[in-house]
């Protein structure tokens, strides 16, 4: 259905090639799963099949790609539209109309159906992707999942043969990323469509793969295979995987009830064992509270419009408190109660994920402790201060917040001049970012730009700046969305290490092996009130959408990651 | 009622107003016309009382109807925007003066003074009460103008016109439209750097955060707008079919030429000696321009999903408008002492009975047109004095 035959994509100003040597055949009907670590060109692979690239983004293909048997150097992106549906990483950015039934028929629209093929061709759709309740609503109102669904809505309505997907399910909640790969599942075998997709949460995925096919590392040619032998020599796998490999199960399990059916004599093997001991809040308070900045350095007229803000803390201050408190609270936008009576205390050292299904509550919770949100009801508490009545530079050094989007937080053009900023901001001594991102980025440039930084890097360079004000509680929203395995345990490492040293932590994830990794505690979030908190075995073993693979495999028995069984065996042994 | 049951039921069942859907939604069209015949209305008259009437029809309108989308936001700032150009006429009235003789003075600014070269121009001076209420009429029918458009905004998806174009013109027309988004878009992204700001403990407001933050949303407003691109043209935007060139050539030809016809004609009728030719010219340049885009039409490829229908409840909607203001350019000929009260010297308002009961005309939309479902509770509180947020309450039953 698709052939590459001797691909390579080399972008302008590059030295090395994006791809090379792709020599691949993807067959009709087949759901083919593109695996590597991030930056290895992924998403360039997914464009040739477009047609974007070149077309579009500009570079220089080499080699032929044809699918359904047009060439695409020779077919526009528009001349393969009903051959080949495309859904990128974003999906605001793929809507051109703004309501659900609008967008499901723009495609056929541009293709030029008949009326009566698009009119049946619409309502079969809003079935099988279980929109019909939503074809009137404005796409902006729809939560994350429900925009996903309608972005490949959008692109099956002219029944494409081939269907190209850019991270799917990673900006989705557990249940969300069920629906839609549910969906595919069901266009694989009942319309026989082609799917080729590239995903970082393989622990979704893998199963449902037919093949997959493994970039290791950039410009190295690709390797394809069924998709238990490529697990076996990839650098980015599953814990199922992960945990097959460690008890050297043959041949390798991908999905949990396989996993299960084989996991028996590792469950004995594992009874015998200390039993794992849920990760404490082990280190007490070393993180010292920054004295309140007396006067701080603005001009009079500032310093004359602040007076009260600072005031409070000078009253606030001596009471400090290193406990994080949230009692009650409640956040109304608009007509909307996005939070509701929540109550929470997060101690030093503590490290606390807050989950929950897209649009819970979550991002709002943390932007009410950071201070960007005024709580209509209640009180929070950060180090004792109430954030959104505190001066922004008093509250920085509290309380750092690393958003969802870490290219917010960049300003700079070069990384030095992010970091001198970043320790003005905080009033650090100088040097002290630059530090930080030695420490946590080893190998980046003074002069790099920011944009040139990957996912991971960028996540990374955000975090450095937040932390140059080493504030006590440190908020992550979505922390991995984009990242592959091997930034995801750099990252672990480094929130292990900043927990140890006694900073709070609270991250609002979808990654259930991340909470398994990292939280001492589970908090859940549903319709803005808490619905779980404790401690992260506790409540992650009893939810069928929040456990991690290992708890799903090993259940009865409380092992929430591959690290920890391993350190059993080891033990053990 | 008792005596034909049978028939007034079912009177009362077609006139009953149904719930909206994609079905039976009212084409955008009507909505603009029947706002553009209220402006037309509007622009026909100086007197407060009557354009009240016809701002609070609007507003009952838009309450009665409207949904809870995102561009029917907009009404709000239309009202707003018209109470500023009432307020701005105003103060440009008190500032500079104004050509309207009075004696009736308010107060005295201290003038001025002014070289010669600038010789009827005036900075400050005497404020009178006419030139005053001459004003407040003034900026009054502006703003009225303004929330007639602002009603249609709200009660039309603007994005929906785009399918009244002509096929030749829809693909310009969508690149408006994406290019419309530009702006909320950039909007949005305004307000989330400057949140992100107060993460890294800098202020959020002045004139250094504007400019620091100013780069980075116009590279995010670029970014999104060259993905929408790609999309679209991943989804087949602009394909064209094959067309022999003769047709191609013909197209141009008409296209061009109407063009020109059109440009002529209207420099006729506003050119004092050729008002003769002017009209025919101008006609026939539409005409032709007209075939031109037609032919021009089969160049392109599309067909239209679901188009809105022309039904009789869109006739209503539409001719409500246009019966407004044709009554009240009539109104005008016979009674225009009515639709301008006096000014000098100032006399009050009286409400003229005709042109008000047919400006409530206009009402008939809030009656016809289906009714958006109800969503999570009530409806938003009008923006607006006029009209009690509930539908008329038999309708409902």
């Amino acid at each position: 259905m698709i052939r590459f035959e001797r691909v390579s994509v080399r972008y302008e100003g590059t030295e090395h090639p994006t791809l090379s040597g792709v020599d691949l055949t993807v067959p009709e009907g087949e759901l083919v799963l593109l695996v590597g670590p991030s930056g290895v060109g992924k998403s360039t692979l997914l464009g040739t099949v477009s047609g974007l690239v070149p077309h579009f983004t500009g570079g220089l293909l080499s080699g032929r790609v044809i699918v359904g048997g047009r060439d695409t150097r020779t077919h526009k992106p528009r001349e393969l539209a009903d051959l080949v549906g495309t859904v990128g990483q974003d999906p605001l950015a793929h809507f051109v109309t703004d309501t659900v039934e609008d967008e499901l028929a723009y495609g056929m629209e541009s293709l030029g159906l008949a009326p009566d093929v698009m009119r049946r061709r619409v309502e079969e759709t809003l079935d099988l992707l279980g929109l019909a309740e939503l074809r009137d609503r404005p796409i902006a109102t729809l939560s994350g999942g429900q925009q996903q669904r309608v972005a490949i809505g959008s692109v099956l309505t002219p029944h494409p043969r081939v269907l190209v997907l850019d991270e799917p399910t990673s900006a989705l909640d557990p249940a969300a990323a069920e629906e839609v790969l549910a969906v595919l599942q069901r266009l694989v075998h009942d319309l026989g469509t082609t799917v080729l997709m590239a995903e970082h949460r393989l622990e979704r995925v893998v199963q449902y793969a037919d093949q997959v096919v493994l970039l290791p590392a950039p410009g190295a040619a690709p390797v394809m295979g069924p998709p238990a032998e490529i697990m076996k020599v990839s650098p980015v796998r599953p814990p199922v995987a992960e945990l097959g490999l460690l008890a050297g199960w043959d041949p390798l399990p991908l999905s949990v009830r396989d996993a299960r059916r084989g996991a028996g004599g590792l469950r004995e093997r594992l009874a015998d064992a200390a039993p794992p001991v849920p990760p404490e809040a082990s280190a007490r308070p070393t993180v010292v509270h920054p004295p309140v900045p007396r006067a701080s350095r603005p001009g009079r007229f500032a310093r004359l419009l602040s007076r009260k803000a600072e005031a409070r803390v000078a009253a606030a201050d001596p009471v400090a408190d290193p406990v994080t408190r949230v009692e009650g609270l409640g956040v109304r936008r608009g007509r909307v109660e996005a939070l509701r009576r929540v109550t929470l205390t997060v101690a030093p050292g503590e490290t606390v994920a807050l989950m929950g299904r897209n649009g819970a509550g979550k991002s709002t919770l943390l932007g009410a402790l950071v201070g960007m949100i005024e709580p209509t009801a209640g009180t929070v508490r950060v180090g004792g201060l109430a954030p959104a009545r505190t001066d922004p530079r008093a509250m920085v050094r509290r309380v750092g917040l690393v958003p969802q989007e870490p290219r917010d937080l960049l300003y700079a053009d070069t990384v030095a001049a992010e970091c001198a900023a970043a320790d003005r901001d905080a009033g650090a001594a100088e040097g002290s970012c630059r530090a930080l991102v030695s420490e946590l980025l080893p190998g980046v440039g003074d002069d790099t730009h920011p944009r040139d930084l990957s996912e991971g890097q960028r996540l990374a360079l955000a975090l450095a700046l937040v932390l140059t004000g080493r504030p006590p509680l440190l908020l992550l929203d979505e922390p991995t969305r984009g990242l592959d395995y091997a930034a995801k345990a750099r990252l672990v490492g480094v929130l292990r290490g900043l927990a140890a040293e006694g900073h709070a932590i609270v991250l609002a994830t979808h990654d259930v092996e991340l909470a398994a990794e990292l939280a001492h505690r589970v908090v859940i979030l549903a319709e803005g009130e808490v619905v779980a908190d404790g401690p992260t075995g506790r409540v992650v073993v009893s939810s069928p959408a929040f456990a991690p693979q290992t708890a799903k495999i090993l259940a009865p028995q409380e092992w929430l990651t591959v690290s920890q069984v391993r350190g059993a065996l080891e033990a053990g042994a | 009622m008792t005596r034909s049951p049978g028939t007034a039921r079912l009177l009362r069942r077609a006139l009953h107003a149904p719930e909206a859907d994609r079905g039976n939604a009212l084409p955008a069209g009507a909505w603009w016309l029947w706002a553009l015949g209220l402006a037309t209305a509007a622009s026909r008259t100086t007197n407060p009382l009557l354009l009240g009437l016809l701002v609070g029809v609007a507003g009952y309108v838009v309450a009665a109807r409207r949904t809870d989308a995102p561009w029917a936001r907009s009404y709000g700032a239309f009202v707003k925007l018209g109470l500023f150009v009432v307020a701005l006429r105003l103060v440009f009235s008190v500032f500079l003066g104004s050509s309207i003789p009075g004696s009736h003075t308010v107060f005295v600014l201290p003038e001025l003074p002014l070289p010669d070269w600038a010789q009827g121009v005036r900075i400050g001076g005497r404020v009178t009460a006419e030139q005053l209420v001459f004003s407040l009429y003034d900026g009054m029918k502006l703003a009225a103008l303004l929330i007639c458009v602002g009603a249609a905004n709200s009660l039309a998806n603007p994005a929906r016109l785009l399918k009244s174009l002509p096929g030749a013109l829809y693909e310009a027309g969508v690149a408006v439209v994406v290019a419309m988004t530009f702006a909320p878009n950039m909007v949005a992204d305004v307000v989330r750097l400057r949140t992100a700001r107060r993460l890294r403990g800098r202020p959020t407001g002045g004139v250094r955060a504007v400019a620091q933050i100013g780069l980075p949303v116009l590279e995010g407003a670029l970014e999104r707008s060259v993905a929408v691109a790609a999309s679209m043209d991943a989804r087949g935007y602009g394909r064209t079919a094959q067309v022999p060139a003769a047709v191609r050539h013909t197209t141009n030809v008409l296209t061009l030429g109407g063009l020109l016809g059109v440009c002529a004609g209207t420099y006729g009728l506003l050119a004092v000696q050729g008002a003769v030719y002017g009209l025919p010219l101008l006609l026939a340049g539409l005409v032709t321009a007209m075939a031109g885009l037609r032919l021009g039409g089969r160049r392109s490829v599309r067909t239209r999903y679901r188009p809105d229908r022309w039904g009789a409840r869109a006739w209503l909607v539409a001719c409500s408008g246009a019966a407004v203001a044709a009554a009240m350019i009539w109104a005008g000929a016979v009674d225009p002492e009515a639709l301008h009260p006096g000014v000098v010297p100032p006399a009050a308002p009286v409400l003229p009975l005709w042109p008000a009961a047919a400006v409530l005309i206009g009402l008939l939309p809030a009656l016809v047109a289906p009714v958006p479902p109800s969503s999570h509770g009530a409806g938003k509180p009008s923006s607006h004095g006029a009209g009690k947020q509930a539908r008329p309450g038999k309708e409902q039953a």
